[in-house]
C-alpha cells in the first residue's frame, strides 16, 4: 500500500470580495505525480500556497503523513519537507551553484570564520549526479540556461530532504530537449517515492507525466482522475464546467470594413512564435490564452516595446517601420497596458497635463511655451467624450477610481489621435460597475472607427465583447474563433494546444 | 566552462590593471620624476586613506546598498578618538579601539535606518553623513585636536618599516587590511551573504537568511573601515582634523567602481578596488607633477570614472549576449 503524503480536507480561504477556495480537498502519494489543472484563477495557487504556509486556511484540515498539521508559514512547511519551485527562480546570480544550493546552510572550514566551499562543491557534486545532471558546480547560476536553473531548484529542494515538491508551469519557458530532460529527473525523483505536485495547463504534457490529475474550478476540487482513464476532452469539460450563458453585446462592425492593421510573422524571443492577425476598423479583436500564452508579448513586439526578430507589419494596407514605442504611436498604434499606474500615467500630475502629455507638439504656442488654454480645453473634451468622473481637470489622477485612470489614459491616446487601440486586460482591479462601463466604452470606440485589440484572461469578457477571438498557447497563435463559435469549450480547446487543433489552425 | 568563467573573472582585472599600468608608464614617460622613489611612496600614501574607505565602500555596494558617511564618519571617529585621549585621558591603545567602536556604532544606526525604518540606503547615509560631519565640528570646538603626549602615535603610520626609509608603517596597515577584506570578502559567511543579498535580497531572505542583522552588519562593517582610515589620516597628520572629510565618501565610490564593483550589487573584487583607488591616485597625482591644476584634475577623474563604468556596462552586456 503506498504512503499518503499529504491530504488536504474541506478548504476554504476567503480575500476581502473573492471566495478563492471553498472547500477544496486534495491528496498527495508517495511515488506520483499528480498534476494539478484548472484556468486562470480557479484556486491551484492559493491552494499551493496554504500548503506552503505563504496563506492561512480560514476551514478545513492539513493532514502530513496522516497527521493533522497546522501550518504557520514558509519555515514549516519546509520542515515538514514541503518546496515549492516558482516560475519566477529565486536564485542569486552571482553566486556558484553549489553556494545556491546550500545558501543559509554553509559549511564551515576548519578556521573559525571561514568557508570551506570545496565540501560544498563536492556535496552539490554528489547531488547533480544523483539526478543525473551534467552541471559544474562552480559555475555562476546566472551564466546557466533557465532550463539548467530549474534543475538547480530542484537539486536545492533535495538538498532538504524535500519529500513533497511543487513545480508551478516549470516547463513553461523550456525547450523539447529541455523538457524531457525534466521529466527525466522528475521521474527519478516519483521512483524514490517522492511525491510531485505538478501545475500545468499543457494538457499533452501532463498526459506523459503525470499519474493523476485534479481539475479545479472557481476555487473547487472538481475531480480528481487517473491519467490514464481520463480523455482530453474530459479534462475540458471538467475545467470549463457548465456553460455560462454570457450575453453577447451587439457587434457594430460593417460587413465591409477595411483591415485597419495586420501582423505577419511576428517573432520576438521565446513567447511570440509566428504570430500573424488582422484587425478591421471597427472591430474588436481578443486576444485569449491562459496566462503566459505569450499575448502580451505580442502586443509589446507589435507595439515596438521589445526588439523583433522578424515579421512584418502593415496599417491601412501599407507597411510600416516599428522599432520603438515612438513608432508605434506615429503609426497611430497605442498600448494601455495592465499596470496603469507603472506604465500609463503620471500619478502625481493632473488630468490635464496626462491627457496631452504624449501630444506636446501640438499644445505648444510658439516653439517653447505650453498653450495651457488649448491642453485645458482638450482634456475637457475628453472628459465629457469618454464620462471621465473628476471633480475638474486640476485634479491629480491619484486620486480618481480605476476605471476612471483607465479613460484617463484612453484620453491621452485619443488626442494623439490612435486607431489602432491595444488594451491589456482593461479590467483588472476594477470593480463590476467600472467594468461595466469599460465594456461599454471599447463598444462606443469601436463604432467610432477604432480598430480594438483586447487582451484579456477572462473568458466571459472575450465572450461578451469581442467580434472575433484569436486564440494562443505557449506564444502560437492555436486557433481562431468567429460568432457563434466564440465559447469557453472552444478557446479552451485552442488554449491548452491539443495537436489536433494545431493542424486545424493551420489550415 | 570552469576555464572560461576564470578567464572572465580574469579580464575584468587585467583590464584595469592594464590602465593602471599604461598611466603609470605615460606619467613616467611625460615626467621622469614621476617614477621616483619618493614620488611612488607619496602615491603609495595617499592610496592608503582612499583605500581604505573604498574596501568599505566594496561590501556596502555589493550588497545593493551605498554608504555617503564613509568619509565623515571616518573624521568623526578619529575626532572621537582624538577628544577621548586629550580631554578624558584614555590611554592611546584604548583611545584607538574607542575609534573603532565609534564607526561601529554609525555604522549600526545607519543599517539600523534602512533595514528597520526602511529608510532609503542613500538617505539614510547622506543623513549619518551630516550628522557625523556636525557631530566632528561641535565636539572638537572647530578645532584640530592633536595628540599631544604621544610620541608613537605618528609612528603608526609614518614610522619606517623596518628602517627603511620612506617605506611607512602605513603601507603595512593597508596591506593587512587588504588581506583581511579580501578574506572576509571570499571566504567567510558575512562575504557570501553580503554577496547573496546583492544579488536577489527576496531569494536570500527566502533561503532562510536573516537579512536584516546581515545588512546592519554590513553597514557596521563599513564603519570599522571608516574608523581604519580615519586612524591612518589622523596618525599621518598628527592630529584629527574635523573639518576634513566630506567627499572622501565619493572617492572611495568611485574607486570601487572603476575597481568593478557593480552598482545593482552582487558583484566586486577585493583586489579590483585596490587598483580602482592606485588609479585614481596616479591620475591625480601624474596631473600634479604635470603641473595641471587640481581643477582640472577633477574634471579628468569624473571623466575617468564615467568612461570605466561605461566600458565594464559593454563588457557585461556582451558577456549576456554570449
Amino acid at each position: 500500500m503506498t504512503q499518503n503524503l499529504i491530504k488536504m480536507v474541506g478548504i476554504s480561504k476567503e480575500f476581502p470580495g473573492v471566495k478563492a477556495l471553498i472547500k477544496a480537498s486534495f491528496h498527495l502519494d508517495a511515488g506520483e505525480v499528480h498534476a494539478l489543472v484548472g484556468e486562470n484563477g480557479a484556486g491551484k495557487s492559493t491552494l499551493m500556497k496554504v500548503l506552503t504556509g505563504v496563506y492561512t486556511k480560514d476551514e478545513g484540515e492539513i493532514f502530513h503523513k496522516g497527521q493533522a498539521v497546522e501550518i504557520q508559514n514558509i519555515r514549516h512547511s519546509q520542515d515538514l519537507g514541503i518546496v515549492m519551485i516558482h516560475q519566477e527562480l529565486n536564485l542569486m546570480n552571482h553566486l556558484s551553484v553549489a553556494q545556491n544550493i546550500f545558501i543559509g546552510r554553509e559549511e564551515r572550514g576548519r578556521l573559525p570564520f571561514f568557508l570551506n566551499d570545496q565540501t560544498l562543491n563536492k556535496k552539490a557534486a554528489e547531488i547533480l549526479r544523483h539526478l543525473n545532471m551534467d552541471i559544474d558546480p562552480t559555475a555562476k547560476v546566472g551564466e546557466l540556461t533557465v532550463a539548467k536553473q530549474q534543475m538547480i531548484e530542484i537539486a536545492k529542494a533535495l538538498s532538504y530532504n524535500s519529500e513533497i515538491i511543487i513545480m508551478d508551469e516549470p516547463t513553461a519557458s523550456l525547450t523539447d530537449a529541455e523538457i524531457s530532460d525534466l521529466f527525466r529527473v522528475v521521474r527519478i525523483l516519483r521512483d524514490e517515492g517522492k511525491g510531485i505536485i505538478y501545475i500545468s495547463h499543457r494538457l499533452e504534457e501532463l498526459k506523459q507525466i503525470s499519474d493523476r490529475i485534479t481539475v479545479m474550478r472557481d476555487g473547487e476540487t472538481i475531480q480528481t482522475l487517473s491519467t490514464q482513464e481520463a480523455s482530453t476532452d474530459t479534462i475540458i469539460r471538467l475545467m470549463v464546467g457548465r456553460e455560462l450563458f454570457i450575453e453577447k453585446e451587439q457587434s457594430t462592425l460593417p460587413g465591409d470594413a477595411p483591415v485597419l492593421f495586420e501582423a505577419r510573422g511576428i517573432q520576438c524571443g521565446r513567447m511570440v512564435k509566428d504570430v500573424s492577425f488582422q484587425v478591421r476598423k471597427g472591430e474588436i479583436l481578443g486576444f485569449a490564452g491562459l496566462v503566459g500564452a505569450g499575448r502580451t508579448e505580442t502586443a509589446r513586439a507589435v507595439f515596438g516595446a521589445d526588439r523583433r526578430s522578424g515579421g512584418k507589419l502593415l496599417v491601412n494596407g501599407a507597411p510600416v517601420e516599428i522599432h520603438s514605442p515612438a513608432d508605434a504611436v506615429r503609426n497611430g498604434i497605442a498600448y494601455l497596458s495592465e499596470d496603469r499606474k507603472q506604465y500609463g500615467l503620471l500619478l502625481g500630475l493632473d488630468v490635464e497635463t496626462n491627457t496631452s502629455i504624449a501630444s506636446m507638439k501640438d499644445f505648444l504656442r510658439g516653439k517653447l511655451f505650453i498653450n495651457f488654454q488649448k491642453a485645458c480645453q482638450n482634456a475637457e473634451e475628453k472628459v465629457s467624450e469618454l464620462d471621465v468622473r473628476t471633480p475638474s481637470v486640476k485634479q491629480l489622477v491619484r486620486n480618481l477610481s480605476g476605471g476612471n485612470q483607465q479613460k484617463v489614459v484612453l484620453g491621452k491616446w485619443l488626442t494623439r489621435n490612435c486607431d489602432i487601440l491595444i488594451f491589456d486586460e482593461p479590467t483588472r482591479g476594477i470593480d463590476v460597475g467600472a467594468k461595466n462601463e469599460i465594456y461599454k466604452l471599447l463598444r462606443d470606440l469601436a463604432a467610432m472607427g477604432k480598430a480594438i485589440i483586447l487582451i484579456s484572461s477572462e473568458l466571459p469578457e472575450i465572450i461578451r465583447m469581442c467580434d472575433r477571438v484569436i486564440v494562443m498557447c505557449e506564444g502560437k497563435v492555436t486557433g481562431e474563433v468567429v460568432g457563434e463559435d466564440i465559447n469557453q469549450q472552444r478557446i479552451m480547446e485552442y488554449a491548452t494546444a491539443r495537436e489536433e487543433n494545431k493542424q486545424e489552425a493551420g489550415k | 566552462m570552469k576555464v572560461q568563467l576564470k578567464n572572465r573573472v580574469g579580464t575584468q582585472k587585467l583590464i584595469i590593471l592594464a590602465t593602471l599600468l599604461a598611466l603609470f608608464v605615460f606619467f613616467s614617460l611625460m615626467r621622469p620624476n614621476f617614477a621616483s622613489y619618493l614620488n611612488l611612496m607619496t602615491i603609495a600614501l595617499s592610496t592608503c586613506v582612499n583605500g581604505i574607505l573604498a574596501l568599505g565602500a566594496t561590501f556596502v555596494i555589493t550588497s545593493g546598498g551605498i554608504d555617503l558617511s564613509l568619509g565623515t564618519t571616518m573624521t568623526f571617529c578619529s575626532v572621537m578618538s582624538g577628544v577621548s585621549f586629550v580631554s578624558w585621558g584614555f590611554p592611546i591603545w584604548l583611545a584607538i579601539i574607542f575609534g573603532f567602536a565609534v564607526g561601529a556604532v554609525c555604522g549600526a544606526i545607519s543599517g539600523f535606518a534602512i533595514t528597520k525604518m526602511k529608510l532609503p540606503p542613500f538617505i539614510a547615509t547622506m543623513a549619518m553623513q551630516m550628522m557625523t560631519k556636525g557631530l566632528s565640528l561641535v565636539v572638537s570646538g572647530i578645532k584640530p585636536v592633536y595628540f599631544t603626549g604621544s610620541e608613537n602615535y605618528k609612528r603608526i603610520a609614518m614610522g619606517n618599516f623596518l628602517g627603511i626609509e620612506g617605506f611607512y608603517n602605513a603601507f603595512i596597515l593597508f596591506i593587512v587590511i587588504i588581506v583581511v577584506a579580501h578574506l572576509t570578502y571570499s571566504k567567510t559567511l558575512l562575504g557570501r551573504y553580503t554577496t547573496a543579498i546583492g544579488s536577489n535580497q527576496e531569494a536570500a531572505r527566502l533561503s532562510g537568511i536573516k537579512t536584516d542583522k546581515w545588512k546592519i552588519l554590513i553597514y557596521v562593517v563599513s564603519g570599522l573601515f571608516s574608523a581604519a582610515a580615519g586612524l591612518v589620516m589622523s596618525s599621518r597628520l598628527g592630529s584629527a582634523q574635523p573639518q576634513l572629510g566630506a567627499g572622501y565618501e565619493l572617492e572611495a565610490i568611485a574607486a570601487a567602481v572603476i575597481g568593478g564593483t557593480s552598482m545593482s550589487g552582487g558583484e566586486g573584487t577585493i583586489v579590483g578596488t585596490v587598483i580602482g583607488a592606485f588609479i585614481i591616485s596616479v591620475l591625480t597625482n601624474g596631473l600634479r607633477t604635470m603641473a595641471v591644476s587640481t581643477e582640472w584634475q577633477t574634471v579628468v577623474t569624473g571623466f575617468v570614472l564615467a568612461l570605466a563604468v561605461y566600458f565594464d556596462k559593454l563588457r557585461r552586456e556582451r558577456r549576456e549576449r554570449a
